[in-house]
């Protein structure tokens, strides 16, 4: 980009907002370095690239201080803490890499906002491990999509568009013939599963609390057992043994979830079962797991923090070693019982996310924009990944990643610089 | 500065010195001859009788990209066995069979070891193992880029593209993912997978392109002949861990028409059907045909007994062997109509017959390869065991009376289908340094490590000569990087960051139109989102970037 302080136009740019990184997005940027997207754009991408780049002070307590003044006291009250938190993360590959070093040094626990519902995931493929694909094979091979208590649209708007009906594919199939299915869930916006001539997917609605019994259920049938019951949840059990045969005759069936949307006890059992379930229909035909998330850098947070430390999110440096626990270093587990006496909080995509309620002294490293209902002892306005400045970020399918660019003139700090600065800060 | 090493038994075949005593001398990070007139020394270690050796290059290890992270998310029960806490100098991580980044730099380096190659980097997934590399301390690094079940190229070969513009295929593809070499993982058999094939023999055509493996090695074998890449293609071959593999193995070195392939792990494709169990070695036939066929190099996979876990591109064979994994769990995955991935972890037992089998199998290969130069050292790690274990592995190749020793407590039945016991061969310092140095320096193309001649990098590695070799090769006195002590008696000293090594061939860029028309099709990313640049490695002060030459690169067929 030759200069970034002028009007101008772009193409081609990927757009952090969700976990399809959608990389086709054209945008124009205005005299004031306002951004709007002009093509390829969904709700999400509307407004991730429309927020404002708000002129926006470093603050103690709520006031306005320099930067130099909030680095320093962020710097000193993590230095007298015994047990810090580093939360959120909200972040970059290299923001990620930086959070890892002061998480080393300052023996810290590290877990990402999204974690509740990823852990799910994590969980399953720590216990029983999964079958999976990518967004390119889906895209290329899918004849059966069963999506599972989610609409995905609300996690990935714009999924269907890139990856079921798409007009070309690689291996000839037509995919307006493509089959889509919803299970479970109670009024789903299931609009985005018609087919472009007008074919309606089938839906089997139930609450979501009871996809537990539904999935157990479908890969009982998927394994070839008889059951006497004639419903389940309210879906009529030869609609799921109907399911079972077009899963099995498939060629390449496609099971999504979205884990936070599976927001029930031990929702890790049901993701397992249907990744079993997916193992099972590959004794004789194939088939993959597509988990759908993404968002907020949480792939990028958990590939960082894996191969620097050795294990997924939810590890703690408190010992001068990594250690991993699944439940016990949880932020809500942590916070509610007193076990972090620090609480980092980095979100640099979206100004929503904003730090859990605690009365622990919290620094907050967030988006120019972000407001708070309580002020935090301190905030630091950093940059944004993909407007402010270039990074690398992991989609959803925790395979691609994508690089992402700077897209206007920005005079505030990354991630790194903050991290390095309150580094350099604790150890003076 | 210059820096004097003085009086070390010095081991550097590339210059063909074996054990002579020799001073060294290191000038701005680079071995040079002597010093100028009037250069005055600014350190000297003495190395009276020490052995000194260049730094050990590991040429097929899974340190980077994204299976071997999928291995460390799948296996944290195993980490916890081995923490590694924070020092002043290093930082805190964990061990053992697949370790944190961090971690995987310190104890290479603390092993003598001063590099590393990737071997299955995906196009794909590139950027996330130059990543992982780039977070790997210390050890100079690289990777190989898998071709040969991605949907492009078998759409070339379907449409009987000539070889010229498949040349230029595969030489977009090394620049877009920064690699030292072209490696083919189970030639169109990851593709074949897709479509619900379960075997691909080496003349079985893919059911969708009606190509054979057969003719993915020819083609890619010739491609990187005609481009000038040094490294040979390196091949996984079909049938990985079938009995009666050996003959596959045998025909892919047959079939690749003289041009020069490299057998990677060749322990797991050397299996005979002989025997009550019909699981025999073929370790005779394969070295047999290793000594004859002068166009054919090979690492062995050399597999030790304990937890470790294989971490792999070829899902078809990964699907079929989980069942015998340990603990039972495992994940395999179809990547973007270009590769695939299988991790599955694996307990090797000493009692199971299978198993015992496969490590006398690999040792046999070891001992019965006469030239040093074309064999290699490796446990394909993670795959065979981790590489922490090369010390133990060369004792069982330096020191016959050990070896029969661990051979006599194996499964008594894989002892008796090993000829093992029977083999006197026992390694020399000389050969070792072969294997793990020049040999390995010249198969990958690096033109300046790998020796200690004048010009060279000055990465080298000191042990105190030891009768046993394990304790020897385990814990170097000294190790030196780029010219800087990094390690002392066997810890970390310094951390530096290490060179990723790269080759660019020259192409026709009039192919990217072909290429960018296929992704803007098919593809959910942009073509030029593929490409990984200096930045997106060396980024943080992590490195550089070192391009190779491609030399001995051949015009366009007609």
């Amino acid at each position: 980009m030759s200069n970034i302080t002028s009007t101008s136009t772009f193409q081609s740019i990927t757009c952090p907002a969700c976990g399809l990184l959608c990389d086709d997005i054209h945008l124009a940027r205005n005299h004031s370095g306002k951004l709007s997207v002009t093509q390829n754009g969904c709700q999400r991408s509307i407004s991730f690239f429309s927020r404002a780049a708000l002129p926006s002070s470093a603050k103690i307590k709520g006031n306005p201080v320099s930067l130099d003044e909030a680095v320093a006291h962020a710097a000193k009250l993590l230095s007298a803490s015994k047990q810090p938190l580093f939360a959120g993360l909200g972040t970059d590959v290299n923001g990620m890499r930086s959070i890892m070093r002061l998480a080393d040094n300052s023996g810290a626990v590290l877990d990402h906002m999204n974690t509740n519902g990823l852990m799910r995931n994590i969980q399953t493929v720590q216990n029983s491990g999964w079958q999976v694909t990518t967004l390119t094979e889906v895209r290329n091979r899918v004849d059966l999509l069963l999506i599972i208590g989610t609409d995905v649209v609300s996690v990935l708007p714009r999924f269907f568009e890139r990856v079921v009906w798409n007009k070309e594919s690689m291996f000839g199939q037509d995919t307006s013939q493509r089959e889509v299915v919803y299970l479970g869930g109670r009024d789903l916006d299931i609009s985005a599963g018609t087919s472009p001539d007008g074919r309606k997917p089938q839906a089997l609605p139930c609450d979501v609390a009871r996809l537990p019994e539904v999935v157990s259920v479908l890969r009982a049938l998927v394994s070839g057992k008889k059951l006497h019951a004639t419903e389940v949840a309210g879906i009529a059990i030869s609609d799921l043994q109907n399911l079972s045969e077009r899963l099995s005759k498939a060629q390449y069936s496609v099971l999504a979830w979205a884990p936070p949307a599976l927001n029930f006890p031990h929702a890790e059992l049901t993701v397992q079962n249907i990744a079993d379930l997916v193992k099972t229909l590959n004794k004789t035909t194939r088939s993959s797991g597509l988990p759908l998330g993404g968002s907020d850098g949480d792939m990028s947070a958990n590939q960082v923090c894996t191969w620097i430390s050795g294990y997924p999110l939810r590890t703690s440096y408190a010992r001068t070693y990594p250690e991993h626990d699944p439940y016990h270093f949880s932020t809500d587990y942590l916070l509610a019982n007193d076990e972090a006496d620090f609480l980092l909080w980095v979100s640099s995509f979206n100004p929503e996310r904003t730090p859990p309620a605690t009365n622990i002294p919290t620094v907050v490293l967030g988006h120019s924009t972000m407001s708070f209902e309580r002020e935090p002892e301190v905030f630091i306005p950093i940059a944004t990944p993909g407007i402010d400045h270039s990074g690398i970020l992991f989609r959803m399918d925790n395979v691609v990643s994508l690089p992402v660019e700077q897209l206007r003139a920005s005079e505030l700090p990354t991630l790194s610089v903050v991290i390095s600065a309150i580094e350099k800060a604790v150890t003076c | 500065m210059l820096t004097k090493l003085i009086g070390g038994k010095v081991y550097d075949p590339a210059n063909k010195i074996d054990g002579q005593v020799r001073d060294i001398y290191i000038r701005d990070g680079r071995v040079v001859d002597r010093p100028r007139d009037g250069e005055p020394v600014s350190q000297e270690y003495n190395l009276n009788g020490k052995v000194v050796m260049a730094g050990a290059i590991d040429m097929h290890t899974h340190i980077g990209g994204g299976k071997v992270n999928i291995a460390r998310m799948l296996l944290p029960e195993d980490h916890r066995g081995d923490p590694v806490a924070h020092t002043e100098l290093c930082r805190a991580g964990c061990g053992h069979v697949i370790p944190s980044t961090l971690t995987t730099g310190y104890r290479y380096a603390e092993m003598g070891y001063t590099a590393g190659f990737e071997p299955a980097v995906l196009p794909i997934n590139a950027r996330q193992a130059h990543l992982e590399m780039g977070d790997t301390p210390i050890i100079d690094k690289g990777g190989y880029v898998m071709l040969g079940s991605d949907d492009f190229l078998l759409r070339m070969l379907a449409a009987k593209k000539d070889q010229n513009a498949i040349n230029d295929y595969v030489a977009w593809t090394m620049h877009a993912s920064q690699a030292m070499g072209i490696k083919v993982v189970n030639a169109g058999g990851i593709s074949a997978f897709k479509f619900n094939q379960r075997m691909l023999d080496l003349d079985e055509k893919n059911s969708h392109y009606q190509i054979t493996p057969r003719e993915v090695l020819n083609t890619l074998s010739r491609a990187v002949y005609e481009l000038g890449v040094p490294h040979p293609l390196h091949v996984h071959g079909n049938n990985l861990g079938v009995p009666g593999n050996v003959e596959t193995t045998l025909n892919t070195m047959a079939g690749v028409e003289g041009y020069p392939i490299h057998l990677t792990h060749i322990q797991f494709h050397s299996y005979g059907t002989e025997g009550d169990r019909k699981f025999s070695s073929g370790a005779a036939r394969i070295a047999e045909a290793i000594n004859q066929r002068k166009n054919v190099s090979a690492d062995v996979g050399q597999i030790l007994f304990g937890q470790t876990v294989t971490a792999s591109g070829d899902n078809m064979a990964q699907f079929r062997n989980h069942a015998a994994g340990s603990p039972h769990k495992w994940v395999c995955m179809d990547i973007e109509c270009d590769a695939g991935c299988g991790v599955v972890p694996f307990k090797y037992k000493d009692q199971n017959f299978v198993n015992a089998l496969q490590w006398a199998i690999g040792l046999e290969i070891f001992l019965l390869v006469d030239d040093p130069w074309r064999i290699f050292l490796t446990t394909d790690h993670p795959n065979g065991a981790p590489f922490t274990s090369y010390p133990h592995l060369i004792k069982l190749l330096m020191d016959k009376t050990f070896r029969n020793e661990m051979l006599s407590r194996i499964s008594p039945d894989a002892q008796a289908m090993s000829t093992l016991a029977s083999i006197d061969r026992e390694y020399s310092l000389y050969e070792i340094a072969i294997m793990t140095r020049a040999g390995a320096a010249k198969l990958v193309g690096l033109h300046d490590r790998g020796h200690l001649g004048a010009g060279a990098g000055a990465d080298i590695t000191v042990y105190t000569d030891q009768p046993d070799r394990e304790a020897m090769f385990a814990k170097p006195d000294y190790v030196f990087k780029d010219g800087e002590l990094v390690v002392k008696d066997g810890s970390v000293v310094k951390v530096t960051w290490g060179t990723t090594h790269t080759v660019k061939p020259e192409f026709d860029r009039g192919i990217e139109r072909e290429i960018k028309k296929y992704f803007d099709a098919y593809h959910t990313v942009n073509m030029e989102h593929v490409k990984v640049t200096d930045q997106h490695i060396a980024d943080d002060g992590r490195g550089r970037v070192q391009v190779h030459e491609c030399k001995g690169r051949r015009e366009k067929a007609v």
